[in-house]
């Protein structure tokens, strides 16, 4: 009788215990038995007792006493102990086992032994379990094996090598070498393992990176003789030439291009060339599509490329396969930042995939949707988001709920959308909701100035119809006590009139208080906002009172705190009640990243009131005076066009009178003021801030005063340019001079004023 | 590189474990019992891939047997999904239509498969016959060697 036949009588033994007890006890007592059969000399069955210890291991029980019984067949001369012992040292021992290092010359042993089938063995578990140590003993070996040896032996020296690498990276330098020459072999194995160890060493360092660079043609002429091949029966899937090896060389080739142009475009034809030939009606066609489309997209390729691979994505969309469309929005949602106009293409798709059945395809089709909301969008999307949190599973709601916070702060097109939105989430899902929830929102409804009355009105509808949501409630509590008396006054316009009487208002707010289902947080809520309507309401003052001196015994000590304190107000400090109590003022919002509009561009200076002179516009002077300045728009020597309705005016002429010079001037004048006005030229997107002039100067109003054109008529941000306008003052009266010089200008489409006064001239100036 | 391979049945038995980084028994456990609940919770027509801790998880099922193996972050799910059925294709054609049973009875040999075709988490051989043709002429090793135990030594 063969022994291994005990090994599967044993199973069969254990498989049919009826109990766990049962089992155990078998298992029990074949453990005794393979321990006393440990200790007895050879026997020629130490390889089946061996087994069966590995079976009970899997099972669960504990093995630790074969581990030196491994040690010992490892050393055997027989293939089949030999086989058996390293499949045991792989299951039962680890690294950070002290027998492992045992094992480490029988390794080095059979590493050099005849048979290529025991030193397979060997280089198959050192690449398993082998530890830094024994990598660093062995590498030697490995790489003389990677060198000089069949190919069987050698795809698996080429593997044990990365096992060796990702343990002791400094290695890595002994086997870059023989891995370049690896490149050449023909057989796939080998090729497969050379490439994953050339990834792992150009991983690791970025030397090793540039090196193989060189090999970047290489690579894809053995990529070009897998695609255009035709059939191998040993290598084809699905009719696909080794998708295996594809994968592994699109993958080096991703990591080779990336950052750098020429291994860029050394690969970009042949991109194209996998991306149109592969047939993607199987998992393997897929697969490599897959693989050559995150190269494209991490690769510095054209453009041309980049939207072919997002068309590719795109087609993997509304594939009927739920594992392709996964697959096709995980990199859809890697590129969105980068790409966005491309993935917004695929909106639609994306938020149907909102719908599937699939968990992982409604998860990743979520935070997709998420991360293409835009200004554009925002409605649409927010409706598709919401009807998807109705029906969420209860694993996404939390994410669905902060995602749609986020995107409704950042892009709401109105405050009451904003408004409403977060009530529609606090109905459907308050209880998934971020603890910031309650202060935003009440925050947001104190800056919606316009729409207290319609919020309060939405909110006392949604506290009388459920109390059980608690964010949703204390915001509702919060809001009645604030503006409890738009809410008595019965009219609205945003929304239809109700009648609310004052009984109701406090029936509901001691509903809350008195429910089991309100948290402590909330009841303090209802209190004060019972509190502050007794300065809104009229009548039933009393009833607050009571409901007030009640809660002053309560067993809740902040509740018990807050009531004592009102029942203090009412009696002691009743004079202060309505000051303490009133309207709050706007809460300023402190945290970062609120935009909703605000201007990008510098501070905008108030102007204050100055005591100005009228801007005189006098009427423009005969056409034979005109100055040689004010080009507007560039033409020089142009009449001056006398039109009211233009923008642009003419110069008079200069005369000249005693008053030398002033600010660089040329004689005073008694030419009108002028009101140049020009439209800001927009240039390119290489200037942040271009300027519209609009000079007015205020002197004192005997002086007269003309304004010369600006030198140009945009300035560019950071200080890069400059204009010059100059201003020829008549100062017949040789008064002091100050002016007031007022700027506007236009700064990426807001427009800005900015007031300098000038309070010296130069002496000689009178 | 593959993290670890199971292989489990529907009731949730183990029968085969490879783990390709150092990892506590303890640790193991963990993760068995983990990937087990994961996989078994997942209704019938859903995505073959999942998200657990820092790992891509990929799982498929052949009839009684759900093979299930933990990827890393640049790893292709799609090409994990082609080598779990090469594997039972390899498995396949040694045992000559395969079933759960062969693995249970025969799992030292199921092991020794998998180690001709993976290594280190990374595919080893890509070729559908050279496995079979190592395993055949392993086990013509192992046979002379037995018969050769098996005789009288005088």
């Amino acid at each position: 009788m063969s022994p291994s036949v005990r090994l599967q009588e044993m199973i069969r033994v254990i498989r049919g215990a009826r109990t766990q007890g049962e089992e155990r006890g078998v298992i029990q007592r074949e453990c005794a038995a393979i321990r006393a059969q440990f200790r007895q000399a050879d026997n020629g069955t130490r390889s089946h007792n061996l087994a069966k210890l590995l079976y009970v291991h899997m099972l669960g029980y504990p093995a630790h006493f074969g581990q030196m019984e491994c040690v010992r067949l490892i050393a055997s001369p027989r293939y089949n102990e030999k086989r058996v012992g390293y499949l045991g040292a792989m299951m039962l021992l680890d690294e950070k086992q002290d027998a492992s290092l045992l094992i480490t010359n029988s390794i080095k042993n059979d590493l050099s032994h005849s048979s290529q089938y025991v030193q397979s063995l060997a280089l198959c578990t050192l690449g398993c379990m082998g530890s830094a140590e024994m990598c660093r003993d062995l590498a030697p070996e490995i790489d003389r094996l990677l060198r000089a040896s069949n190919s069987y032996i050698k795809k698996k020296a080429a593997l044990c090598a990365v096992h060796i690498v990702r343990k002791v990276p400094e290695l890595g330098e002994l086997f870059t070498p023989a891995s370049r020459s690896l490149l050449s072999e023909k057989n796939h194995g080998v090729l497969h393992g050379a490439v994953v160890l050339i990834t792992e060493l150009c991983e690791r360092n970025p030397e090793t990176l540039e090196q193989f660079r060189k090999a970047v043609p290489e690579l894809v002429q053995i990529m070009k003789g897998l695609v255009m091949s035709g059939y191998s029966p040993e290598h084809n899937v699905a009719g696909i030439s080794d998708p295996f090896l594809q994968v592994r060389i699109l993958r080096l080739l991703r990591i080779l291009g990336r950052n750098n142009e020429t291994a860029s475009d050394a690969v970009n034809d042949l991109l194209a060339q996998v991306a149109t030939n592969t047939d993607s009606s199987k998992t393997a066609g897929s697969a490599v599509l897959y693989e050559t489309v995150l190269t494209v997209m991490d690769i510095k390729s054209e453009s041309g490329l980049r939207v072919l691979a997002v068309n590719i994505l795109g087609r993997f969309l509304l594939n009927n396969d739920r594992n392709i469309r996964y697959i096709s929005m995980t990199s859809l949602q890697k590129i969105v930042q980068t790409d966005h106009n491309a993935v917004q293409r695929h909106r639609g798709t994306i938020v149907d995939c909102l719908k599937d059945q699939d968990a992982s395809v409604k998860r990743r089709a979520l935070e997709l949707s998420l991360a293409l909301v835009s200004a554009v969008n925002i409605r649409s999307l927010m409706k598709e988001l919401l009807l998807f949190l109705s029906s969420c599973p209860p694993e996404l709601r939390a994410h669905t709920t902060s995602g749609i916070f986020n995107a409704a702060e950042r892009y709401a097109p109105s405050q009451r959308w904003h408004i409403d939105t977060i009530l529609h989430v606090l109905t459907t899902a308050g209880g998934d909701v971020r603890d910031e929830t309650v202060p935003n929102l009440i925050q947001l409804i104190t800056t919606a100035t316009e729409l207290h009355c319609y919020t309060v009105h939405k909110l006392y509808r949604a506290l009388i119809a459920d109390i059980s949501v608690q964010s949703l409630v204390q915001v509702a509590c919060w809001c009645i006590g604030e503006y409890g008396d738009l809410l008595l006054r019965g009219e609205c316009e945003e929304t239809e009139p109700v009648q609310v009487a004052e009984d109701d208002v406090l029936d509901a707010l001691e509903t809350v208080l008195q429910s089991h289902m309100s948290s402590p947080a909330t009841r303090g809520f209802a209190l004060t906002a019972t509190m502050k309507l007794s300065t809104r309401i009229t009548h039933n003052v009393d009833r607050i009172r009571s409901i007030v001196s009640i809660y002053g015994s309560c067993i809740d000590v902040e509740l018990q705190q807050r009531a004592v304190e009102y029942n203090a107000l009412f009696k002691k400090y009743d004079h202060m009640r309505a000051a303490v109590l009133e309207r709050m003022p706007v809460i300023d919002k402190s945290s970062p990243g609120h935009t909703n509009g605000e201007s990008a561009g510098g501070s905008i200076k108030e102007m204050e009131p100055t005591k100005r002179t009228q801007e005189v516009v006098l009427p423009q002077e005969p056409a034979n005076q005109v100055c040689d300045l004010l080009d507007l728009l560039g033409g020089s020597g142009e009449p001056p066009q006398p039109s009211p309705a233009l923008s642009t005016t003419a110069l008079g002429p200069v005369s000249s009178t005693a008053g030398g010079d002033l600010l660089d001037l040329l004689g005073g004048l008694d030419a009108p003021l002028d009101h140049v006005t020009r439209p800001g030229k927009t240039l390119g997107p290489n200037y942040r801030l271009f300027m519209t002039f609009v000079s007015h100067s205020y002197p004192p109003q005997s002086v007269q005063l003309q304004m010369k054109a600006p030198s140009g008529d945009v300035i560019p941000a950071h200080g890069l340019g400059q204009v010059t306008q100059t201003v020829l003052l008549n100062n017949p009266n040789k008064v002091s001079l100050k002016m007031r010089v007022r700027v506007c200008y236009t700064s990426q489409d807001f427009v800005c004023q900015d007031t300098v006064q000038i309070d010296s001239f130069p002496s000689p100036a009178w | 590189m593959l993290r670890f391979l199971l292989l489990f049945s529907r009731q949730g038995k183990l029968r085969l474990q490879k783990w390709f980084t150092p990892v506590t028994e303890r640790e193991k456990k963990k993760v068995i019992r983990e990937m087990t609940l994961m996989v078994l919770a997942r209704p019938p027509c859903s995505c073959n891939f999942l998200h657990w801790r820092d790992l891509k998880i990929v799982y498929k099922r052949y009839a009684s047997l759900y093979f299930c193996c933990g990827l890393e972050d640049q790893d292709n799910e799609l090409l994990t999904l082609e080598v779990l059925h090469r594997y039972v294709e390899l498995l396949d054609k040694y045992f000559g239509n395969v079933c759960e049973l062969d693995i249970i009875f025969n799992f030292e040999k199921a092991y020794f498969i998998l180690d001709e075709f993976l290594m280190g988490g990374e595919i080893l051989e890509t070729s559908k016959t050279a496995v079979g043709i190592a395993m055949e002429e392993a086990e013509t090793l192992q046979e002379t060697m037995e018969e050769y135990m098996s005789k009288p030594t005088y």
